[in-house]
């Protein structure tokens, strides 16, 4: 049987995979070449692993005139991301709205 | 049953007196100003709804300490396991020289993630405690 899970686990196994993956979170979308120049690996080990990590979700790719620009795809990472971290960032901006509304409810 | 629970807890320094704060956690239409559109009543044993753009939460009221504790149920029912949550909310009112101190924890477990992190076999818990770490730096 395959979970949902499995492929995600298997496709962000390899650290050169999760390196980039971690990146694109980071710093946003970026092209193959400049995604190979700083992978230590080249550019068609850089291609094959992205294409992987297509396939399980985890980017997206864009196509603009001869470049192909990937982005990482958080929304993938939902069955594996500890619940809790999704909660505190949740209250966090409840907080927020609750500051805002206390601050009204001087008027 | 798998009892495995975890806890989250947020806590903020709000610059308004206690019983301020308390009208906010208690009256349904302050409450749909800053969590969401519910039914709630500040009666233990009270059956409510917290209705939000996403789905909605069902809850129960478990304490009632005017302007100082409120704890309900926070149950998130989802078809896909992992998305299922079954939780207890309690927050707590500290007063402070300036304001309140509001402490929210949050405890529950989700019957799927057990078996999803396999007892944190191979390192993965790492990962997924790095992979947090980036996706909290984008907020």
């Amino acid at each position: 049987m395959t979970e949902p899970h499995d492929i995600l686990f298997r496709t962000l196994a390899d650290p050169t995979r999760r390196a980039l993956f971690e990146r694109l979170c980071r710093e946003g979308e970026k092209t193959v070449g400049a995604l190979t120049a700083q992978a230590g690996v080249s550019q068609p080990v850089v291609s094959k692993h992205l294409s992987l990590l297509k396939q399980a979700g985890l980017v997206r790719d864009r196509h603009e005139g001869r470049q192909t620009h990937y982005s990482a795809q958080l929304g993938a990472l939902a069955p594996l991301v500890d619940w809790t971290g999704q909660m505190a960032r949740f209250w966090e901006t409840r907080f927020d709205d609750l500051e805002n509304l206390l601050r009204r409810m001087d008027q | 049953m798998n009892t495995e629970t975890r806890t989250v807890v947020v806590e903020r320094e709000i610059a308004h007196p206690p019983e301020k704060l308390w009208r906010a956690l208690t009256q349904p239409h302050l409450i749909a100003e800053w969590l969401m559109r519910n039914d709630f009543a500040p009666v233990v044993g009270h059956r409510f709804t917290l209705s939000g753009d996403w789905g909605s939460v069902e809850c129960d009221v478990l304490t009632v300490e005017h302007g100082k504790t409120l704890t309900y149920t926070w149950n998130h029912a989802h078809a896909d396991p992992a998305f299922d949550l079954r939780s207890v909310v309690s927050f707590t009112l500290t007063p402070t020289g300036s304001g309140t101190l509001l402490r929210m924890e949050q405890t529950g477990f989700r019957p799927e993630q057990k078996q999803a992190f396999g007892g944190a076999r191979h390192g993965w818990e790492q990962h997924l405690t790095n992979l947090e770490r980036v996706l909290a730096g984008l907020d």
